[in-house]
């Protein structure tokens, strides 16, 4: 017990943790931007902008994310020497945000058409019959209630992006928890067990909050109908 | 739904066949183990040129040579061994489980390792150094402030070189393979670890003749062989080293992993005296 306790004094535990909620919140930031746009392109009435947002998602939904966050590192940076700021450490940490940003926002594109889904096609007839285009119509009647019917798929999303965070220990964010658990393994290789369930019991903590609340509000916020 | 029912048993059919072949694997393991008499299970990297490199079935390496000959002088002939792959995080597990009965496999002896394992040996002993472009000028860790270097993320030579050069931009890369093709597109000034590996990996055909080991180490590794927690071994694998250094084996298994490196192992630490056992 008191050489597990040693371990929270040499290696920084929570700072580790800190740096996947960072990569997490930034994501979902961009994530949920590109998705919505993508939801856009899916829905629209434009042959050309249908194809291009189903062809993104097929893309990178069915592309592994280690591959697009080695890619990000290896391809990106090692042979196109890609840079996103001159800070050497930012760049990856930069890198790995563009990663996982790219490939949630698939699944974020998905879970909003699910959500349009919810909305009744009577809502887009009258919407049209008050004269609104597309877009007007998109923004002010379809995707309020898309969003909030889109809510516990969204939360799903964004658990699996807090844990997919981890992957970026392959595009050398060398501080995020991954990776500390690597060289935590490395440094003691007595203790694996208790490391190994160390980072378990961190994700579940911060996971357990986020599907409660995404719950909570899916409940809230759904329309009424 | 005729169609739905089809593929539920489609489905269903698959899975019940991936999972009986992995029944199938685990029935293998436990068999072996029966037989642990007749046979020996030694657990080497499969992914390190020049030490433990899996060649599509077949294994070579330094660490792969030295385990062969250990196993004969055991009595345990090559078709009576059995390879197992033992990744960094997984060797102290390995061996406290019983899954394997020695590992050759770059394994530093350390004081917090031997609290779980037991170690013979040291068989080498390597030290932290730099792998270059040919073409580079940098001579040791003191050029290095400032510069671009790559390790493999989690691992003793990561730690070692930000304490050493705290000015150093560290790329962490899952693989020394994938460090050396960041180097090869110009983005990287160096890659660091033990000078064996590295030797190992600039003698590698698709690297030959790009990359140089620069010859100055910084640490010194003594690559051990792992053995289970008071296992018996331990004098007959010390014994078995000692006379494949004598015999000229060592010698020739170094020479001929590292061919075509340009490399030269520190001849002040090497060969070593293996240690008393506990």
């Amino acid at each position: 017990m008191e050489n597990y306790l040693s371990l929270f004094e040499t290696y920084n535990v929570p700072a580790a943790f800190w740096v996947n909620i960072q990569l997490t919140f930034w994501a979902a930031i961009w994530a949920l931007a590109l998705g919505t746009l993508l939801a856009l392109m899916r829905i629209s009435p434009i042959a050309s902008l249908q194809w291009i947002g189903a062809s993104y998602v097929n893309i990178f939904r069915n592309t592994p994310l280690t591959i697009i966050i080695a890619f990000g590192v290896l391809g990106l940076f090692g042979q196109l020497q890609v840079s996103l700021t001159e800070d050497f450490n930012l760049n990856f940490f930069r890198l790995a945000i563009l990663g996982l940003s790219v490939y949630h926002a698939a699944f974020v594109c998905e879970a909003i058409r699910s959500g349009v889904n919810t909305v009744p096609l009577g809502q887009a007839e009258a919407a049209r019959a008050i004269g609104l285009s597309f877009l007007p119509a998109a923004r002010l009647v379809i995707l309020p209630q898309a969003f909030r019917g889109a809510i516990a798929p969204l939360g799903n999303v964004l658990i699996a992006l807090i844990k997919n965070s981890t992957v970026a220990a392959a595009g050398s964010v060398a501080a995020e928890s991954a990776s500390l658990m690597k060289t935590m393994i490395e440094f003691r290789g007595d203790l694996v067990i208790p490391i190994f369930l160390t980072f378990a019991v961190g994700f579940v903590i911060i996971v357990i909050p986020v599907g409660l609340l995404t719950t909570w509000a899916s409940r809230k916020l759904a329309v009424a109908r | 739904m005729r169609s739905t029912r089809y593929a539920v048993a489609a489905t269903m059919a698959v899975a019940a066949l991936t999972l009986s072949a992995c029944g199938g694997g685990d029935d293998g393991g436990s068999d072996s183990s029966d037989a642990a008499s007749d046979s020996i299970r030694i657990g080497i990297k499969f992914d390190q040129p020049g030490l433990g490199f899996d060649e599509g079935g077949s294994y070579s390496g330094f660490d792969v040579d030295v385990a062969k000959y250990v196993a004969q002088e055991l009595g345990y002939s090559e078709d009576k061994i059995e390879w197992v792959e033992a990744p960094s995080a997984n060797r102290e597990n390995l061996l406290a489980n019983g899954q394997v009965d020695m590992i050759f496999a770059t394994y530093s002896i350390t004081d917090t390792r031997k609290e779980t394992v037991d170690f013979a040996g040291p068989y080498f002993i390597a030290g932290q150094d730099l792998l270059v472009p040919t073409d580079s000028d940098i001579t040791g860790p003191d050029d290095l402030d400032g510069k671009n270097l790559c390790s493999v993320t989690g691992s003793t030579s990561a730690e070692k070189i930000k304490e050493e050069v705290p000015g150093v931009n560290l790329v962490e890369q899952p693989g020394y393979a994938e460090c050396v093709s960041v180097m090869s597109g110009g983005q990287i000034d160096a890659v660091t670890t033990d000078d064996i590996i590295l030797a190992g990996l600039a003698a590698q055909e698709s690297n030959a003749g790009q990359f140089k080991v620069v010859g100055n180490p910084f640490s010194e590794e003594r690559y051990g062989v792992g053995i289970p927690k008071g296992s018996s071994n331990c004098e007959a694998i010390n014994t078995a080293i000692t006379k494949m250094i004598d015999d000229g084996a060592w010698e020739e298994a170094i020479t001929a992993n590292t061919e075509g490196a340009d490399y030269t192992y520190n001849a002040d630490l090497n060969p070593p005296e293996p240690e008393a056992c506990a």
